[in-house]
C-alpha cells in the first residue's frame, strides 16, 4: 500500500513540475501576474509530494518490505537501521529520487529567498527549474521506478553492498547531490536572464550566493567521498581519477571559475558571456556526470547497474536541456558584448586568465575521461586513461592557477602598475621558492614534485599573510578592533578559501612524497617497525556484528617507548553475499596518520598485517574544510541581505505601481 | 546571430553524437592483440592421461578451436551443450584448456598445497565434470596455474580462440559461444581458413 | 598611495619568511624523522614480525609498476588495488619478471603484447593518442592566445578612454578658464575590492 502511495505521489510531483515548468514561463512572456504567481505554489507542492514519495520508499526499507524490488536487492532484515535508511540511495533508482528531491529542495529555497527578485525573473527561474525537474522525475517514473514490486516477495533481501555500510556513505551522497544539483540554480538564473535579455550586475549579485552555497556543498561532498575512500578501501588511497570522480570534479572546476566570473560581472559588468557559458557549462557537466554514472558508457567502481535504454533517456534529456541553452546563448550573445573595459594589468585580466585556465583544466579532464570512448567509437582500439595521465596533465595546468590565485588579489581593478605590483610580490615569490627547496631538502626528498608543491604552498601562505597585513594596514590610524571589523565576510571568505588551497597542497605533496608502507606476518607478541613507529601485535579476537562475521586485531602503537594508542583493524565477511571487507584502523594526528589493515590468517597462525604511514594527510581534509568555510563566509556577507532588502522594497514598489 | 556563437552548441552536438554511439559499445570487452599472430606454444599435461603431454604444434595443419573452460565457471555451462552438439556434428575440432581448475575456484585455497596434489585434484574434478556434462573435446590440457592463459591474454572464462593451419590465432570469442556467434562469425571463418588451405 | 617604506619592508619580509621556514621545519622534522630503519633485527629475534615479502625492495618496485597496470576484470582498478584472481596472477608475473632482471619497459611490453594497450593506465604515445597527450597543451596555448588577443583589444579601448578623458579635461580647463558653469568630468571612484 505504502509503496503505491509513494508511486502515486511521484506522479503528482511530475504533474506539478510540468505545471511549474510551463505556466510561469508563459506568464513571464505574456507579463501575466496571475500565471507567474503559479510558480511558487507549484514548486512547493512538488516538493511536498517528492518528499512524501521518498519517505514511502524509505519506509519500505525500514520495514524490510521485500516485496519491493529495490528493498529486496539493497537491504536485509539484519542490516543496521542507519544503513536501511541510507541504502535507499545506494542504488540507481533510489539515488535518482534523491536527485529529484535535492532539486526540489533547492527550488523551494529559491521560492523562499526570492522576495527581492522581480516577478518575471523569478517566474523564469522557476520555470527552468521545473523543466529540469520534470525531465528527471519522468526519467525516474518511465525507466527506473523505485516502487517496482517483486511478486511474490522474497523472504530475505540481498543486503546493501558492504562497502556502502559506512558512515562516510551516510553523508557523502546527500552533500554531493546538493552540490551537483545546486548548480541548477545558477543555470536557471542564467537562462532566465538570457530569456529576459537583461544580464546585468544585479543579476550577477542575485546569482552569487546560490552559486557559492552549491559550490560549498560540492566541495564538502567531494572531500567526504575522498576521505571515506581513504579509510574504507584499506590501503590509504584518496583520489583515483575514476570517471565518476572526474564527473564530480569537472563541475567543481567550472563552478569555481563561475564564482569568480560572477564577481567580475557584479562589480565591473564585464565577462557576461563567460559567466553565462560557465553557468551553463557547470550544470551541463553535472548532467553529463549523471549520464556517465548510469548509462554504462564507461567502466567505474562507482557506476550503478547500467542499462543503455536508461542511458538513451538521459542523453535525450541532456541534448534538450543543454542544446536549448546553448541555442538561446547563440541567439542572445550579441547583447552580452561590451561591459567594463580594463587594461592589460588589472584584476580583471587575472580573473579572465583564471577563467581560461580552469576551463582548460576541466576540458583536459573531460578529454582524458572520454578519450577511450572516442577511440572505441572510431574503431581505433581500446585504451585506458588513468592516474598517470591525469597527474601528468593536471599539475602543470593548475600551477599557473595557484600562482595567479595569490597574485590577482594584489592587483587593482581596471588598471594597475605592473612594476609596482611585481616589486611588491617578488620577495614573497623568491621566499616561497627558497622555502620550497629548503623544506624539500629538510625532509630528504629533493625532487621536482616536492619542491614545486611546497613552493606553491609557501607562496599561498606567505602571500595570504601579506594580503591580510595590507588589508589591515588600509585603515591607517584606526584601532586594531575597528580595522578587523572593517574586513567584510566576503573578503575573509576569499582569504580562507585561498589559504585552504595552500593547506591542501601541503597535504597532497607531503603524503605523495613521503608515505611509507610495509606488509608483515605477525604472530601474537611480535612487533614491526615503520617510520619510527613500533607496532606490537596483541592477537586477534572474534568480533561479529549484526550482519557480518569478523576478526578484530589488537595492535599497540609505540613510539620512543611510549604507547600512543591501540589500533583495532577488522577483517569482516558479510553473511548475505559472502563478501569480505577490511576495516582499517587509524591513529589520526595533525602531522600524520598511522593506518593499519588486517589481512588473512596464514596456516602457521600468523596474520598478514599492512602498515601505512601517511604524513600530513589530514591537511588535505583541513584544506577542504577551509575552502568550504571560506565559501560560507562569502555567501553570508551582509551585503547580499542589505541589497536584497533594498531590491525587495523596489520590487514591492513596482508591484504596487503596476497594480495601481 | 554571429556564426561564432554557435560554436559551443556545435561542439556539444559532436560530443552528444559520440556519447550516443558509445551506448552501443561495451567498454569492458578487451579485444585481443594476438589476432593474426602465432599462438603461444604450450606443452601441458593431458586431462585424460595426466602422465602424457600435448603440445600446440601437434595441431599444425588443422583449423581448430581452443576453448578455455573450468568446472567452477558458471558461464561455461551455458555454452557446453552447444560444444557437445558441435562435436557430434564434427563441425570443427575443439581442444579444451582447463584453466586454473583448483586455484581458480573461490571456495578452495591452495596455500600450502603441493603442485602434485593440486594437479591430481584438477584431474579428478575435470574428469568428473566432463563425465557429467559431456566431453566435446578432442582432448583437454591442464593449465594449473594460469600461465598459459596469460600468454593467450585470457582474462575471463570461457574464451575461445580460432587457430589456423599455421598455428596463428585468427579470431577470439569472449564469453560463451552462442548459436548466433557460431553461425555468424565462427563457422564462416572456419570455412574460409579451410579453403585457404 | 601610502608612503613606501622600502627600506624596512624587505627586512621585515625576510624575517617573516625565515620565521615561517622555522615553523614549518620543526614539525616537518619531528614528523618525518625516524624514517631511517632502526637497524636490521637479528635473525634469531623472534619478537620481530617478518616482512610478508621476501624482498621488500622488489615488492615496492612491483607495487609501483602495478599501480600503472589495469585489472581487466575489475571495475576500473589497478592490479595493485585489486584482489581479483587475475590481478593476483598478474602481480605474480610482474614480480617474477622483475626478479629475473627484466626492467619495467620489458614487463610492460610483455603485458601489452598479450592484453593490448588497454592494460596500461598511462596511455602510450602513438598516432591514435596524439590528441590525448597534446590536447591539453593545445588547449592551453589556444586559451593563452585568445587571452592575449582579447586583452590587446581591450587595451585599445582603455587607451581610447584615457584619450577621451584627456580631451574632457582640456574642455573642462577651457570652460573653467572661460568661466563656464559646466561641471568637470569626474570619474567614478575606484573600488579596492
Amino acid at each position: 500500500m505504502i509503496p503505491e502511495l509513494g508511486h502515486f505521489a511521484l506522479i503528482l510531483a511530475l504533474v506539478l513540475s510540468m505545471v511549474q515548468a510551463v505556466v510561469p514561463l508563459v506568464g513571464a512572456q505574456r507579463n501575466s501576474a496571475a500565471l507567474m504567481a503559479v510558480g511558487r505554489p507549484a514548486a512547493q507542492g512538488q516538493f511536498f509530494f517528492i518528499l512524501f514519495s521518498y519517505v514511502c520508499l524509505t519506509w519500505a526499507f525500514i520495514q524490510s518490505d521485500f516485496s519491493v524490488q529495490l528493498a529486496a536487492s539493497n537491504s536485509h532484515s539484519e542490516t543496521p537501521l542507519m544503513y536501511k535508511i541510507t541504502g535507499v540511495w545506494g542504488n540507481h533508482e533510489g539515488s535518482l529520487l534523491l536527485w529529484a528531491m535535492s532539486l526540489s529542495l533547492w527550488t523551494v529555497a529559491v521560492t523562499v529567498f526570492s522576495r527581492h527578485l522581480p516577478d518575471a525573473f523569478l517566474a523564469r527561474v522557476l520555470g527552468v527549474l521545473g523543466l529540469v525537474s520534470a525531465g528527471f522525475i519522468s526519467f525516474t517514473l518511465v525507466t527506473s521506478n523505485p516502487f517496482e514490486r517483486l511478486l511474490p516477495g522474497v523472504a530475505e533481501g540481498r543486503d546493501l553492498n558492504p562497502l556502502l555500510q559506512d558512515p562516510g556513505m551516510i553523508i557523502h551522497p546527500p552533500l554531493l547531490y546538493m552540490g551537483y544539483v545546486g548548480f541548477s540554480v545558477a543555470f536557471a538564473f542564467a537562462i532566465a536572464a538570457l530569456l529576459s535579455g537583461r544580464l546585468d550586475a544585479a543579476w550577477a549579485r542575485w546569482s552569487r550566493p546560490w552559486t557559492t552555497v552549491a559550490w560549498v556543498f560540492l566541495t564538502a561532498g567531494i572531500a567526504v567521498g575522498s576521505g571515506w575512500a581513504y579509510y574504507e578501501l584499506g590501503w590509504g588511497g584518496w583520489w583515483f581519477w575514476d570517471p565518476v570522480e572526474n564527473a564530480s570534479f569537472m563541475p567543481w572546476l567550472l563552478g569555481t571559475a563561475l564564482m569568480h566570473s560572477l564577481a567580475v560581472t557584479e562589480k565591473r559588468g564585464a565577462f557576461r558571456s563567460w559567466t553565462v557559458l560557465l553557468a551553463i557549462g557547470a550544470f551541463s557537466l553535472s548532467l553529463l556526470g549523471t549520464f556517465l554514472v548510469r548509462s554504462g558508457v564507461i567502466t567505474s567502481v562507482h557506476a550503478f547497474a547500467t542499462d543503455p535504454k536508461r542511458g538513451l533517456y538521459i542523453l535525450a534529456l541532456l541534448v534538450i536541456v543543454i542544446g536549448a541553452s546553448l541555442l538561446l546563448y547563440a541567439a542572445r550573445a550579441n547583447k552580452l558584448m561590451g561591459g567594463g573595459s580594463f587594461s592589460l594589468v588589472s584584476r580583471e585580466t587575472s580573473l579572465l586568465a583564471n577563467n581560461v585556465l580552469l576551463t582548460v583544466a576541466s576540458a583536459s579532464v573531460l578529454l582524458g575521461t572520454l578519450y577511450p570512448l572516442f577511440l572505441d567509437a572510431l574503431n581505433l582500439g581500446k585504451i585506458s586513461v588513468g592516474p598517470p595521465y591525469f597527474e601528468a596533465v593536471f599539475v602543470p595546468l593548475m600551477t599557473p592557477v595557484v600562482v595567479l590565485m595569490m597574485f590577482g588579489p594584489f592587483l587593482r581593478w581596471k588598471d594597475d602598475d605592473l612594476l609596482a605590483e611585481v616589486r611588491r610580490v617578488a620577495p614573497i615569490f623568491v621566499a616561497s621558492v627558497a622555502i620550497g627547496v629548503g623544506s624539500a631538502w629538510a625532509v630528504d626528498h629533493l625532487t621536482w614534485r616536492t619542491v614545486l608543491g611546497l613552493s606553491l604552498a609557501a607562496w599561498v601562505v606567505l602571500a595570504s599573510l601579506r594580503l591580510l597585513a595590507r588589508r589591515l594596514g588600509e585603515r591607517a590610524g584606526a584601532a586594531a578592533g575597528s580595522r578587523l571589523r572593517s574586513i567584510t565576510a566576503s573578503w575573509w571568505g576569499m582569504w580562507l578559501a585561498h589559504l585552504g588551497i595552500g593547506i591542501f597542497i601541503i597535504g597532497v605533496t607531503m603524503v605523495g612524497s613521503l608515505d611509507r608502507h610495509l606488509d608483515v606476518r605477525m604472530k601474537e607478541g611480535q612487533r614491526a617497525e615503520l617510520a619510527g613507529y613500533t607496532f606490537v601485535f596483541r592477537g586477534a579476537v572474534d568480533a561479529d556484528g549484526p550482519n557480518y562475521d569478523a576478526a578484530r586485531g589488537n595492535i599497540e602503537l609505540v613510539r620512543d617507548g611510549r604507547v600512543l594508542g591501540v589500533l583495532d583493524p577488522e577483517k569482516r565477511v558479510y553473511r548475505a553475499q559472502g563478501m569480505p571487507m577490511t576495516e582499517a584502523a587509524l591513529d589520526i594526528g595533525v602531522f600524520r596518520d598511522v593506518y593499519v589493515s588486517l589481512g588473512e590468517q596464514l596456516e602457521d597462525g600468523s596474520w598478514i598485517v599492512s602498515l601505512y604511514y601517511k604524513p600530513f594527510i589530514s591537511w588535505i581534509w583541513a584544506g577542504c574544510v577551509l575552502m568550504g568555510l571560506g565559501g560560507i563566509f562569502a555567501a553570508a556577507d551582509r551585503r547580499y541581505r542589505r541589497l536584497a532588502a533594498r531590491d525587495a522594497a523596489a520590487a514591492v514598489g513596482g508591484r504596487v505601481g503596476a497594480a495601481a | 546571430m554571429k556564426a561564432k556563437f554557435l560554436v559551443p552548441l556545435l561542439l556539444f552536438f559532436g560530443l552528444a553524437g559520440f556519447l550516443a554511439f558509445g551506448l552501443t559499445l561495451n567498454p569492458r570487452e578487451v579485444p585481443s592483440p594476438l589476432i593474426d599472430k602465432p599462438a603461444p606454444n604450450f606443452r601441458l599435461a593431458r586431462l585424460d592421461q595426466p602422465d602424457k603431454t600435448f603440445a600446440l604444434e601437434e595441431m599444425r595443419g588443422e583449423v581448430w578451436l581452443l576453448n578455455v573452460w573450468a568446472s567452477w565457471c558458471v558461464a561455461c555451462r551455458q555454452e557446453h551443450p552447444l560444444l557437445v552438439r558441435m562435436a557430434e556434428q564434427k563441425l570443427v575440432p575443439v581442444v579444451g584448456l582447463n584453466y586454473k581448475e583448483v586455484r581458480g575456484d573461490g571456495a578452495i585455497s591452495v596455500r600450502g598445497m603441493a603442485l602434485e596434489a593440486e594437479t591430481a585434484m584438477a584431474v579428478e574434478r575435470g574428469q568428473r565434470w566432463l563425465k557429467e556434462h559431456g566431453d566435446p573435446y578432442l582432448l583437454s590440457v591442464m593449465d594449473i596455474d594460469g600461465r598459459i592463459g596469460i600468454d593467450f591474454g585470457v582474462y575471463g572464462v570461457p574464451e575461445t580462440f580460432l587457430i589456423d593451419r599455421e598455428g596463428r590465432i585468427r579470431y577470439k570469442h569472449i564469453g560463451p559461444i552462442t548459436p548466433e556467434s557460431l553461425q555468424g562469425q565462427i563457422m564462416p571463418k572456419v570455412e574460409e581458413l579451410r579453403r585457404a588451405g | 598611495m601610502p608612503a613606501d617604506p622600502r627600506s624596512s619592508l624587505p627586512v621585515r619580509r625576510s624575517l617573516a619568511a625565515g620565521a615561517l621556514a622555522l615553523l614549518l621545519a620543526a614539525p616537518l622534522h619531528a614528523a618525518t624523522a625516524g624514517g631511517a630503519p632502526a637497524g636490521i633485527p637479528a635473525a634469531t629475534d623472534a619478537g620481530v614480525a617478518p616482512a610478508l615479502a621476501a624482498d621488500p625492495q622488489l615488492e615496492a618496485d612491483m607495487m609501483e609498476l602495478s599501480h600503472k597496470l589495469r585489472c581487466l576484470v575489475c571495475q576500473n582498478q589497478s592490479i595493485a588495488e585489486s584482489n581479483a584472481p587475475l590481478a593476483v596472477d598478474l602481480r605474480n608475473q610482474v614480480r617474477e619478471q622483475l626478479a629475473a632482471g627484466k626492467d619495467k619497459d620489458d614487463v610492460i611490453d610483455y603485458l601489452v603484447e598479450r592484453y593490448g594497450d588497454f592494460v596500461l593506465y598511462e596511455p602510450p604515445f602513438k598516432a591514435t593518442t596524439l590528441l590525448l597527450w597534446l590536447g591539453p597543451l593545445a588547449l592551453l596555448l589556444g586559451g593563452a592566445g585568445w587571452l592575449g588577443w582579447r586583452l590587446r583589444r581591450r587595451s585599445v579601448e582603455v587607451d581610447a578612454e584615457r584619450a577621451l578623458s584627456v580631451t574632457d579635461r582640456e574642455r573642462a580647463r577651457t570652460l573653467l578658464a572661460g568661466g563656464g558653469d559646466a561641471a568637470p568630468n569626474t570619474a567614478p571612484p575606484e573600488s579596492r575590492k
